[in-house]
């Protein structure tokens, strides 16, 4: 016996590659890339001994939406009161929420403080009461949704090129733009389903 | 003609599959109902953090079981059809799974076929507002862009 003379002989590894292929294969297989979209929302508190409070609230501060079983868009408020295009919604959206020209028909101006900014000027009391037919379309639900929402974002986007002098996109997400997520706040109440036409 | 050396090929192939280890993620469930989501645009976001995510799928049911369960919207909760009550226990469920620090991201992905009536979308939206899961996401694609 040679003592320590020994060599250890080399492990074949040529079929490691193939045993990774399988691997890589399997995993391909089975995983999915596709990252997931969507619009966010929050849904109010549930509170069983409330089950829906009336509203006491000026008319003029509440614009109502309503989708029909037909999938027709009724919006009223104090100045409008008729069925519109969903392309026409973010701009009465927008135009109802900010109140630009000070309109009496439209929600009122008040003082309102935001910790952490100071006293700014809007329409904190306003509402949009967003009423869907059982019976609707889906898809024209989140058309609404989405151009309410769009609404938001841009009127958030001018007030903070106004008074930061940047786009909301390059505000800070921790101080600047909770800022101007107050000042526009969404004020999006769904009332409870009721079915249209069926009284 | 010399031969290639392949002695690295192993290593090479590793650093591929643990690239897709990484940026995929086990598919969840295999669908039974038709979904084909709406599109939006600027208002679209990306859902950051799988592991908050837990899908309520709604939609006509798929193709092989038109036949017993007609055309009607169903909701699909993990692998089986499910009615709207048993919404609560799913949110429990998927709430129980979480990591306590995570428990109040939790948010629900409404995976909703854009055909679909408004009727049960607002059933399960009024179950998963006595659940206490707040954090809803309309499921959507980013519209593309028209040329």
């Amino acid at each position: 016996m040679g003592k320590g003379k020994r060599k250890v002989p080399g492990l074949n590894q040529s079929s490691t590659a193939d045993i990774s292929f399988i691997l890589l294969i399997f995993f391909l297989v089975t995983t999915s890339m596709d990252t997931d979209t969507g619009l966010p929302r929050r849904l109010p508190e549930w509170d069983p001994n409330v089950e829906e409070q009336e509203l006491t609230i000026k008319e003029r501060n509440v614009m109502t939406v309503k989708v029909n079983k037909n999938n027709e868009i009724l919006v009223k408020n104090g100045k409008i009161n008729r069925p519109i295009d969903v392309s026409e919604l973010k701009d009465l959206a927008m135009e109802f929420i900010a109140n630009p020209n000070d309109d009496p028909n439209l929600p009122i101006i008040e003082p309102y403080d935001i910790e952490g900014y100071g006293t700014v000027n809007t329409t904190i009391k306003h509402v949009i009461a967003l009423e869907t037919d059982r019976t609707a379309n889906y898809e024209i639900y989140f058309k609404v949704q989405h151009e309410l929402s769009k609404a938001y974002t841009e009127l958030r986007d001018a007030w903070a090129r106004r008074n930061f002098g940047k786009p909301l996109s390059e505000c800070d997400p921790k101080t600047e733009e909770p800022i101007a997520r107050a000042v526009y706040a969404s004020k999006i109440s769904e009332t409870n389903p009721k079915e249209y036409g069926t009284e | 003609m010399p031969e290639l050396n392949t002695s690295s090929l192993p290593d090479l192939i590793f650093t591929v599959l643990f690239f897709f280890m990484m940026v995929t993620s086990m598919r969840d469930v295999t669908p039974l109902v038709d979904v084909k989501t709406p599109t939006g645009g600027s208002e679209i976001e990306k859902l950051e953090r799988k592991s908050l995510v837990s899908h309520i799928y709604i939609g006509p049911p798929a193709r092989q079981f038109r036949a017993t369960l007609g055309s009607a919207e169903r909701i699909q909760l993990n692998e089986s059809f499910a009615e709207v009550a048993a919404i609560r226990e799913f949110v429990i469920a998927e709430r129980e799974s979480m990591f306590e620090k995570d428990k109040p991201l939790m948010k629900m992905s409404l995976k909703v076929d854009k055909g679909s009536k408004m009727g049960i979308i607002q059933d399960v939206k009024q179950e998963l507002r006595k659940a206490k899961a707040l954090n809803i996401v309309y499921s959507a694609s980013q519209e593309k862009p028209k040329n």
